[in-house]
């Protein structure tokens, strides 16, 4: 493909601290327009990785060039100007407990525009109107179910149009029909406003529902990517281990521990 | 064998009370920088003075009943102590006098402070904690709005305003609650009260010492409570034990600065 990719990451690595690295060497690729899931264990670096391309965190090596912009080069103030053109959706909504649902969409409006009280609240409806909660305008978050929350803090992420939206685990801990909603939105806003998604998921078969290109993570690698047909059809030991949800295979079932019979009469 | 394990345990012990050292002075300075940067970024805690204003209402208005009733009662208590040993000394007259000095310049700043750090200050604490917790910090910063400027330096200021409002709402009260007893129950007379008190409590000695001892302590407290706050693991336990050591040790500050302060302000050529 010729266009310029919205996201390229090459051969970062990342560690909170020197003994214990997240990530080895990860390169991808977002094309401009795409839904991408990254899908892994929990644990397995995916988090962060999400907080690498949001600029939140440094990595220790590789480059990471978001929307134009070499990431790791910018200052806060760059960064700030880089996160205007990105919205993220966080596991559990992150809704500002003390404001109602249509101040939380209205929020970035008011802190980064002039724009009239009047035409705010035309664009907070409208947005409200697409998550389809635009009569819940007026609730606090606590009268909110998760599924709801989510929506609205979806409403509230894609206020200012973002080029990319970050998911972190979108579809977790939801019943099944928030779940099919939450994950027909993010297709849906994705193609009628133009933008880039990144979804972290281990929801296999909604995700796989949903994107367009899989890339799989595990132990901070990664260790396969292609779209959800070629993945389903993988021989890859761990794709086919994490796809068909088996409980043993490359990723043991197992904590690793010492011999089972020495432990045992170790206890006596 | 023994030996061994003696210095290995003796290796041990001061290894860890190095850890603790140097986790403590990382952490006070972090304090530090926090402090620098809230200062730095309180241009829009006054631009838009509504923030701030609205965190007056959480922590100053909100802690008035409990100022102005603790107010009351030590005036009322001071009267009664003040009076028993004045009488002895045939000067029960000077109890206006010594209540309202005992108000202005110590009770007054320390009482309301304590009770500010109690009150305003672990809710601070807890606030910005659970907002850390649920993610609502890391949600604005990812909408690109600096939650120091947005969250912190409000309430910073907030409590830098509250708090002398409050101390000399405490002290009022309290000289009332002194008249009350004083004058009214025991009997003692108005006019030498009220005219007394009025001719030895210096503006400049008394009160306006007095003040910047609220002033001081009001950013000590609040300083500590954004910062904990802000710095509280996002867990339960976490949060919990943010607002525990908002209240330890926004109270050990006052105690300690305001011995500080007076040893600084009363003694030598401004003793009265």
């Amino acid at each position: 493909m010729a266009s310029v990719p919205i996201v390229e990451i090459d051969n970062v690595s990342f560690g909170y601290d020197a003994a214990r690295p997240v990530l080895h060497g990860v390169s991808l690729r977002i094309e401009p327009g795409s839904v991408v899931g990254i899908m892994g264990q929990s644990g397995c670096g995916k988090t962060t990785l999400l907080r690498i391309i949001a600029g939140w965190l440094k990595p220790s090596a590789g480059a990471t060039r978001v929307l134009g912009e070499s990431v790791s080069e910018l200052d806060s103030e760059g960064i700030f100007a880089l996160r205007r053109k990105m919205g993220m959706l966080f596991q559990f909504g992150a809704l500002f407990t003390d404001m109602t649902v249509f101040d939380n969409v209205a929020y970035q409006m008011r802190e980064h525009t002039d724009l009239p009280p009047d035409l705010v609240s035309d664009l907070v409806l409208m947005k409200l109107e697409a998550v389809g909660l635009r009569g819940a305008a007026q609730l606090m978050p606590s009268e909110l179910s998760g599924g709801m929350a989510r929506r609205v803090a979806l409403a509230r992420a894609v206020a200012l149009d973002p080029r990319l939206m970050l998911y972190d685990e979108p579809l977790t801990g939801l019943d099944p029909i928030s779940l099919g909603v939450i994950a027909r939105l993010i297709r849906t806003l994705n193609d009628s406003l133009g933008q880039t998604s990144i979804v972290v998921s281990h929801d296999v078969e909604e995700c796989f529902g949903i994107v367009d290109y899989v890339y799989f993570v595990s132990a901070g690698r990664v260790v396969a990517h292609g779209t959800p047909e070629e993945l389903r059809r993988s021989a890859e030991p761990f794709v086919s281990q994490f796809v068909r949800g088996e409980p043993d295979g490359p990723i043991p079932f197992h904590y690793p521990a010492p011999g089972y019979e020495a432990d045992l009469a170790a206890h006596g | 064998m023994a030996e061994r394990s003696l210095l290995a345990g003796l290796r041990q012990g001061l290894e860890s009370l190095g850890h603790v050292a140097t986790a403590k002075v990382w952490r006070l300075g972090f304090a530090a920088r926090f402090f620098v940067a809230i200062l730095l970024n309180s241009g829009t805690a006054f631009r838009r003075f509504g923030l701030t204003i609205r965190e007056i209402y959480f922590a100053g208005v909100l802690s008035m009943i409990i100022i102005l009733v603790s107010g009351l009662f030590v005036g009322m208590v001071l009267a009664l102590q003040g009076y028993d040993t004045l009488q002895r000394y045939g000067s029960s007259e000077a109890l206006g006098v010594l209540v309202a000095l005992s108000l202005v310049r110590e009770l007054g700043p320390v009482v309301a402070g304590l009770l500010f750090a109690s009150r305003a200050g672990s809710a601070i604490t807890a606030e910005i904690g659970l907002m850390k917790a649920t993610e609502q910090i890391a949600a604005m910063e990812m909408m690109a709005v600096d939650p120091i400027a947005r969250v912190v330096a409000p309430r910073f200021w907030a409590g830098v305003i509250s708090m002398p409002l409050l101390a000399a709402l405490f002290s009022a009260m309290g000289i009332f609650g002194g008249y009350l007893v004083g004058v009214q129950l025991i009997g003692v007379d108005e006019g030498a009260f009220w005219s007394q008190m009025q001719a030895r409590v210096d503006v400049r000695n008394d009160i306006l010492n007095g003040v910047i001892k609220s002033v001081v302590f009001g950013v000590a407290v609040t300083w500590i409570a954004v910062f904990e706050g802000y710095d509280a693991p996002p867990t339960a336990e976490g949060v919990s034990g943010a607002t525990t050591r908002t209240v330890v040790t926004s109270s050990l500050a006052i105690l300690a600065l305001d011995f500080v302060l007076t040893a600084l302000m009363f003694t030598g050529g401004n003793a009265k």
